[in-house]
């Protein structure tokens, strides 16, 4: 009863926390939580070998963490930054994405050219898929239909049926593709080609090549301009583009597929996430160890937010 | 047309008396009519000499649109205040070459004083009842709100071309521009005193205008002479004219510099008693040439 209480008061003293955005240092085995208010880091989280993608639950009561080189997915509570358990995940965890039913996790294998599918609430994994080699980028479609697996070295996005757990299509793309997203109605989808240096758009009801984007950096050699992660804005008509060590991120106008603007951030950008209104954007620069703040009306960059070493992935918590 | 100068020095004369009659007002009143005087002459100036005007505003563009765009990518990320995230080159170099104008500005006033000296219009300026810093502060306040004037043009010209500052950052950069101005103007005024004759201004520009503007953090950043040389660093930071910059720098941002504040003001002090001590015809240097 005492405890009961003391929580409750707790809890009422306690003021509700404010927006967030976790970020994985790839060198440092660590989460850094960036307050999205203050922009500071508020908390470092310790976590397993090489923490890459990360991920949150519908609800956001668990946070999923690819450990790539504990070759595991860890599990953990985001108020305590408590490791709840580990998923088995195959060899590698790079990238993964959680299915609309909040309960499967589809991971890609670098090092064993499979997708893997775990149940994150029976911890076992229900399916392994072929994919192409070094398997990274993954998406799913919003339905829930379609899981999509990129391959760095075969070139392709790989189109698997996600009931027969089945590859139906491989489309090509450029040179390297890292990273895939469908837009919010799920008519598109995009892949970025990080060697190619252009994001492939293609139209998801027959798989074929919709639009190529392609970028040039004032003042950057083509070979720097290597686009990897992408977010869509509210409204889907801007793409933010991360464009690696070209040190830049590009705006895109989704529906022309025109690049429209550069914005200056930190060394070799990869990935990125919105403030929960979308007001702000988040980039992770890899080289620099910092955290780009983007404010998405002006396409300015605000501030850089000093994180661990080598930041990797990005998740929002509200 | 009669040289503005000499109407000045007629109207100097005539109030003398006034001054004793009038009280505190009457002694205020022909300072700020010598005020108003000397700052007439130098817009009039200014204004015909329109390809001074040009100049001006060309070097800092040229360096800005050429200069900088080669070396865009050259000077390397780093975060300094009162930067919050990574700027381009092209931004950095903005506040130095607001210093620029400034210190061109500066020195071309040094000019025309040696110019105005050797055609006897200084002396006709000097011989009047007012007290002699007055009369160099009005002459230094005239040249530095020509200068304003010239940087706020600059800046317009930067805008079109995309690099933007806040409306609070145009604001507080003013005072920042005027202590920076008088500071530099100063140093044209004393190192006029020291020159003989108009040919000797090649030497300010070698010995003092490149120097001054090459060791401060107009083009590059302290962190960046650090890499090179510990000394050139030190260098760099004693500059006044680095000070200068890092005040304009952090005013164009909305932000205070204490430190740079205080450097500027005491180098404009130092620099305006010196020319005070230089245009006495009793001790200074000019008492063998006036």
């Amino acid at each position: 009863m005492k405890h009961l209480l003391f929580t409750a008061a707790l809890s009422l003293t306690t003021p509700l926390h404010a927006a967030e955005i976790w970020v994985t240092n790839e060198k440092d085995d660590t989460i850094s939580v960036i307050d999205v208010d203050t922009l500071e880091v508020t908390r470092t989280i310790p976590t397993g070998e090489r923490p890459r993608g990360i991920t949150f639950s519908k609800d956001y009561s668990r946070v999923y963490i690819c450990a790539s080189d504990s070759d595991t997915v860890q599990v953990m509570d985001p108020n305590t930054g408590q490791i709840l358990h580990d998923l088995p995940s195959g060899e590698d965890p790079e990238q993964f994405v959680l299915h609309p039913n909040d309960r499967h996790l589809y991971i890609a294998n670098e090092d064993d050219a499979v997708t893997t599918v775990v149940d994150t609430e029976s911890r076992k994994v229900i399916a392994q898929i072929n994919v192409g080699i070094e398997p990274e980028g993954m998406a799913v479609s919003p339905d829930g239909k379609i899981a999509i697996t990129t391959s760095e070295t075969t070139n392709m996005a790989h189109w698997i049926d996600t009931e027969t757990r089945e590859l139906f299509a491989n489309t090509l793309v450029d040179s390297r593709p890292r990273h895939a997203e469908f837009t919010a109605g799920g008519s598109e989808l995009w892949v970025s080609s990080e060697i190619g240096g252009t994001i492939t758009v293609f139209d998801t009801a027959n798989q074929s090549e919709k639009a190529k984007i392609e970028f040039a950096v004032k003042g950057v050699h083509p070979d720097r301009v290597q686009p990897v992660g992408f977010e869509f804005t509210e409204d889907e008509k801007t793409a933010f583009v991360a464009l690696g060590p070209s040190n830049h991120v590009a705006v895109v106008n989704a529906e022309t597929f025109e690049v429209e603007d550069y914005i200056l951030v930190g060394r070799r950008v990869w990935h990125m996430d919105f403030s929960p209104d979308k007001s702000l954007l988040f980039t992770t620069n890899g080289v620099s160890g910092d955290v780009t703040v983007i404010d998405v009306a002006s396409r300015e960059a605000l501030k850089s937010v000093k994180v661990g070493r080598f930041p990797w992935g990005a998740a929002m918590r509200p | 047309m009669r040289d503005p100068s000499l109407q000045l020095t007629g109207s100097l004369h005539a109030s003398d008396t006034d001054v004793v009659r009038k009280g505190l007002l009457g002694a205020i009143m022909p300072a700020l009519v010598a005020l108003r005087a000397i700052i007439t002459r130098e817009s009039l100036r200014f204004v015909r000499q329109r390809s001074r005007f040009v100049a001006a505003l060309v070097r800092p563009l040229l360096w800005l649109v050429v200069f900088a765009a080669g070396f865009r990518a050259a000077l390397g990320l780093s975060i300094t205040p009162p930067y919050q995230t990574y700027t381009t080159y092209e931004v950095y170099i903005v506040p130095g070459l607001c210093g620029m104008i400034l210190l061109f500005n500066g020195m071309q006033s040094s000019l025309s004083l040696v110019y105005d000296r050797e055609l006897g219009s200084m002396r006709l300026l000097l011989t009047s009842p007012l007290p002699r810093w007055w009369l160099l502060i009005c002459r230094l306040l005239a040249s530095t709100l020509i200068s304003i004037l010239q940087v706020y043009v600059f800046l317009s010209v930067t805008a079109i071309y995309g690099i933007r500052f806040s409306p609070l950052g145009y604001l507080v950069l003013l005072p920042a521009l005027l202590v920076t101005g008088m500071m530099l103007g100063g140093l044209g005024l004393a190192l006029s005193s020291a020159i003989k004759q108009l040919e000797n201004f090649a030497g300010v520009m070698n010995f003092v205008i490149f120097p001054m503007f090459f060791l401060s953090t107009a083009l590059y950043p302290l962190w960046k002479m650090a890499e090179s040389s510990e000394l050139l660093h030190d260098i760099c930071t004693l500059n006044p004219f680095t000070q200068a910059v890092e005040l304009i720098r952090f005013a164009l941002y909305g932000s205070f510099n204490g430190v740079a504040l205080m450097w500027t003001c005491i180098a404009a002090v130092v620099f305006l008693a010196l020319s005070v001590w230089g245009y006495d015809p009793a001790r200074g240097l000019t008492r063998r040439k006036t």
